[in-house]
């Protein structure tokens, strides 16, 4: 579209004139994008290849080049506290996903049933999202402290055996952080279906009640599968937050007890910055790159594979 | 239920129609799925609503009445002796100023880097849009699918570049990492919203001889105020939750009021005052809280703006 | 056996307080087209929606072959809806989307399968059956959903501009699949529809709504020949009729517009012939305007200057002046005409309308 515009001078040879058609046109905007490309080249492109590329070095204190081969990875599946930080990023990524979906949804097509105070009930469901995870850990921390929190509450009221000491119970601790990261999180994944839910042609919903399609299988039969698009973006955006998982584990548990809540990302930062083992840090941060790129991989293909199948 | 009309007749007879159904069908004010649904909802927003009722009402208390009482309960002597120790004199490890100077130092990051980066990504977006360049499309593609790199593996190649260039550790360096994980998102948006506008107007202004920036400022930012307030609202809310870059980068004499809530928390020594914890923690949820509830919409429409594809 | 398929009594409707249909009354006969014809936001939509049972009445009452349907479910009121966005269930196939509601409502595989075989045989679409929506053209999609409300085997097919998302040729042969559709099924029809093309061709009747309400409920032929008042004469026709303002003179047998005597002669008042001085509107099409020769034969003929030419393929549109109002003609596209050039131009104000200039209506 811009090229029309540009006045049609007689091309040049040579280098000026490789200059003149790679570089200065457009020069303004080529400036103005200038920390765009910088931004991918040096730090996402760079920034990655650099850390696969010394995830393969003994690098200690500091960056070296003595290259080992496999063995930061070697030692990486064979260190216990890795292996439980991915079991922890399992269990709690397939039930955060679950049922933040799940509750999303069914919090979205309950508020759009033209309700009364609307805005009241989305308000309230979304605000934890404008809170921090730290503030969100620490809040949930002080209510789950088995001493004076919740658990006290309710054997205060008379339910004298009634017990929720999730966060200092190493088999527990890891829905602890779950219910503190849907508190969190479900209010966003509401908006986003609901806005869904509103983008659906009306008259999908008048055909369906002519038809005599009870309520709740439209829902399911017809506008939940035409929201594919608004689901699939929810889950990679839901996905690629719970492989970050970091804030919410350091405020609500510190990784604790013991190692019981440890995830990769606390893995990663401890070895870096920490324990001053950056190499076997880089090696788990790879081994968090690769994680999202299963998860991203599939879901490109799907948006820009159909998108080139439709043209 | 239903009448039928009298074959005789063409049209029926009004008089004799009154017991017939006519006009709105009546509708109970209770009906069993209507009850279900608002106690559905009613109950969620009770869960949604306690740990905020906790956090004011735990931070009120003095700490007889948290040790005795329980967190349901509303505070007896409300007192904001626990704010104050909060915000001056509650202790991270070894000093005992309080939250203010994390305040202060969010301030000082979040303000620069919300400028920042919301100018740098307008004009990408605009470039993006209207000044598109070989290459410029696969840039922007890149850019998006680098925001979904886990911060984790970006974060020691960018420890290294800082200290190249001399700001590791200063306000100089969480900045520029604020403003390069902001693009992505930004660009998006400001990409999305320039895209909608007619191209028309682009055009006229290009037979006009308005160049690259005069069209930006003369043209394209006179309509794209509320953008930028949607880009003002992530922004702020986002950089002032951040905790893992401003531990990493801003240095310790920097750290941001997360970080420093964070320490006052879980690394406090002696008997833990959860009443001055919970009013640290409501002080820091309260910017981006004053931030959701004044914008509203708006703060709806910047979340789900990275969810709309472009 | 009673004749009215569909009865609308004393219907309103309000949104809050905005009033959108007003103490409407309606006859429409059974196998008969009836089209709604409106400018957008005179409530013919929500009339529709009203008879379907998707929106709530406010007062009134409905009658579906007979029955009382006020209070029932869009479902049973033995009606099948096609829609403007067609409303097609995207993710199912051709042959689902017709055959859903019928699952739904528990009916037998046989009986399924016999419509569906039925429904899709009469609009030619059994080699789509196995196909999606989204792989579909804008009229075969469209095709579609009259299959959905066919295969309902309903006495009533509700229309909501179903044409209006195609584009213009598509729109003309769809407009005669969906008549004759009619003609073999003879079902009742209502069909809501902006374009005035679509309403002359279609409809058995039109109703021209205006303001939620019905101004005027006639065959295409007299509502577009004798307009009850000005609104419908200026809504129907395209290009739209020439008015001409003037006054009663003559005890009623003259015009007068600006200084000219227009005869009336032949013109049938509807009631008493207005007085000397009732200011009024004479209506004329411009396909009723002759020219030169047969312009001589008019009562009414004078000569005027054209001041623009509209060539149409078919024919030809001419404007010109009369006295101070503007006029258009139209004539066969033979005809020469030039701008600056001096004409003949006659009429007969027997094939006119005259309209009272205070109330509008056709006197």
């Amino acid at each position: 579209m811009a090229n029309v515009v540009v006045a049609r001078r007689a091309p040049a040879k040579g280098v000026l004139g490789w200059l003149q058609k790679y570089v200065f046109r457009n020069i303004s905007a080529k400036i103005a994008a200038l920390p765009m490309i910088l931004t991918v080249l040096v730090v996402f492109v760079g920034g990655m290849l650099w850390t696969v590329f010394f995830s393969f070095t003994s690098s200690k204190m500091l960056p070296n080049t003595n290259f080992v081969g496999l063995d930061q990875y070697v030692r990486l599946f064979k260190t216990s506290r890795w292996n439980v930080s991915v079991e922890n990023l399992l269990v709690y990524g397939s039930f955060s996903l679950v049922f933040t979906m799940v509750i999303g949804f069914v919090l979205a097509v309950l508020i759009d049933q033209k309700i009364r105070f609307e805005s009241v009930f989305r308000t309230i469901m979304l605000y934890p999202f404008a809170l921090s995870f730290i503030v969100t850990g620490l809040v949930w921390q002080w209510i789950m402290y088995p001493e004076l929190g919740l658990q006290k509450a309710i054997r205060n009221l008379g339910w004298e055996s009634f017990t929720f000491d999730w966060i200092t119970n190493s088999e527990m601790v890891i829905y602890a952080l779950l219910i503190a990261g849907l508190w969190q999180g479900t209010g966003f994944v509401m908006v986003l279906m609901l806005a869904g839910l509103r983008g659906v042609d009306q008259e999908i919903w008048k055909a369906a009640r002519v038809d005599g399609i009870p309520t709740w299988r439209s829902y399911i039969f017809i506008v939940l599968p035409m929201m594919r698009g608004v689901i699939v973006t929810a889950v990679v955006i839901v996905g690629s937050g719970i492989v970050r998982l970091y804030d919410l584990v350091v405020a609500l548990t510190k990784g604790g007890p013991g190692i019981s809540s440890q995830v990769p990302a606390t893995y990663v930062y401890d070895y870096m910055f920490m324990a001053n083992n950056i190499g076997q840090g880089l090696a788990a941060s790879t081994m968090m790159l690769v994680t999202v790129l299963i998860i991203i991989i599939p879901w490109a293909y799907l948006e820009f594979g159909g998108k080139r199948r439709a043209q | 239920m239903t009448d039928t009309v009298a074959a005789s007749s063409t049209l029926p007879d009004r008089a004799g129609t009154t017991a017939s159904p006519r006009g709105p069908k009546p509708k109970p004010w209770f009906t069993t799925p209507r009850v279900i649904m608002y106690s559905i909802l009613t109950v969620a927003c009770l869960f949604y609503l306690f740990p905020l009722y906790v956090m004011i009402t735990t931070s009120l208390k003095p700490m007889p009445e948290i040790r005795f009482g329980s967190i349901f309960a509303l505070p007896i002597e409300p007192s904001f002796d626990a704010w104050v120790k909060a915000w001056t004199g509650a202790c991270t490890g070894l000093r005992c100023e309080g939250l203010s100077p994390g305040f202060w130092n969010s301030v000082k990051i979040t303000i620069p880097s919300v400028i920042a980066s919301i100018l740098i990504a307008s004009v990408n977006g605009y470039a993006l849009v209207n000044w598109k360049f070989r290459g410029s499309e696969i840039f922007f593609t890149v850019l998006i699918f680098g925001s979904f790199i886990p911060y984790q593996v970006l974060l020691y190649p960018l420890v290294m570049l800082t200290s190249q260039m001399k700001i590791f550790g200063s306000l100089w360096a969480i900045i520029l990492i604020h403003t390069i994980f902001g693009m992505p998102i930004l660009t998006l948006l400001f990409r999305n919203y320039f895209a909608s506008l007619p191209e028309e107007l682009f055009k006229a202004a290009r037979v006009d001889g308005a160049g690259f920036w005069r069209i930006y400022f003369e043209v394209m930012l006179p309509m794209s105020l509320p953008i930028f307030v949607v880009a003002l609202i992530l922004q702020i809310t986002g950089i002032w939750n951040d905790f893992l870059f401003g531990v990493v980068f801003a240095g310790f004499q920097n750290n941001p009021m997360t970080v420093q809530l964070n320490n006052i928390v879980n690394s406090a020594q002696g008997s833990p005052e959860y009443n001055v914890n919970m009013a640290a923690t409501i002080l820091t949820g309260l910017v981006p809280l004053i931030v959701y509830f004044v914008s509203g919409p708006l703060f709806v429409r910047g979340v789900a703006a990275g969810a709309v594809k472009g | 056996m009673q004749n009215n398929s569909v009865v609308i009594n004393d219907l309103s409707l309000s949104f809050g307080n905005v009033k959108v249909l007003e103490h409407l009354d309606l006859e429409i006969n059974r196998g008969e087209f009836l089209v709604l014809l409106g400018p957008s936001g005179c409530g013919k939509s929500t009339l529709l929606n009203c008879v379907a049972g998707l929106l709530d009445v406010t007062d009134g009452q409905i009658f579906i072959e007979g029955k009382n349907v006020t209070w029932e479910q869009p479902k049973d009121r033995g009606i099948g809806m096609v829609f403007q966005s067609y409303a097609l269930y995207p993710q199912m196939t051709v042959e689902r989307n017709l055959s859903f509601g019928l699952r739904v409502s528990g009916m037998k595989k046989d009986d399924i399968e016999r419509r569906v075989k039925r429904a899709s045989e009469i609009l030619q679409i059994e080699p789509l059956l196995k196909r999606k929506p989204a792989a579909l053209s804008g009229g075969q999609r469209q095709r579609v959903a009259i299959g959905r409300a066919l295969v309902r085997d309903v006495d009533v097919f509700l229309f909501d501009e179903p044409l209006s998302n195609l584009d213009a040729k598509l729109r003309s042969d769809l407009r005669v699949e969906i008549k004759r559709l009619h003609q073999r099924l003879k079902n009742t029809m209502i069909y809501v529809t902006h374009d005035q093309i679509e309403a002359m061709t279609l409809a058995d009747r039109i109703a021209i709504m205006k303001d939620g309400i019905i101004q005027q409920l006639d065959t295409p032929h007299h509502i577009y020949n004798k307009p009850v008042n000005l609104f419908v004469a200026g809504f129907i026709g395209s290009p739209t009729m020439n008015f001409l303002n003037g006054t009663i003179e003559n005890g009623g047998k003259a015009i007068k517009v600006d200084q000219d005597m227009i005869s009336v002669h032949g013109y049938e008042f509807g009631g008493a012939v207005p007085a000397n001085g009732t200011k009024v509107v004479l209506g004329i099409r411009p396909e009723h305007i002759a020219l030169e020769d047969q312009a001589k034969a008019m009562p009414t003929s004078a000569e005027i200057e054209i001041d623009l030419v509209e060539p149409m393929g078919s024919d030809t549109l001419g404007w010109t002046r009369f006295g101070s109002h503007s006029l258009i003609f139209r004539c066969a596209s033979e005809v020469e005409l030039m701008p600056g050039k001096k004409m003949l131009i006659g009429f007969d104000t027997a094939r006119g309308s005259i309209f009272d200039e205070a109330t509008g209506s056709r006197l």
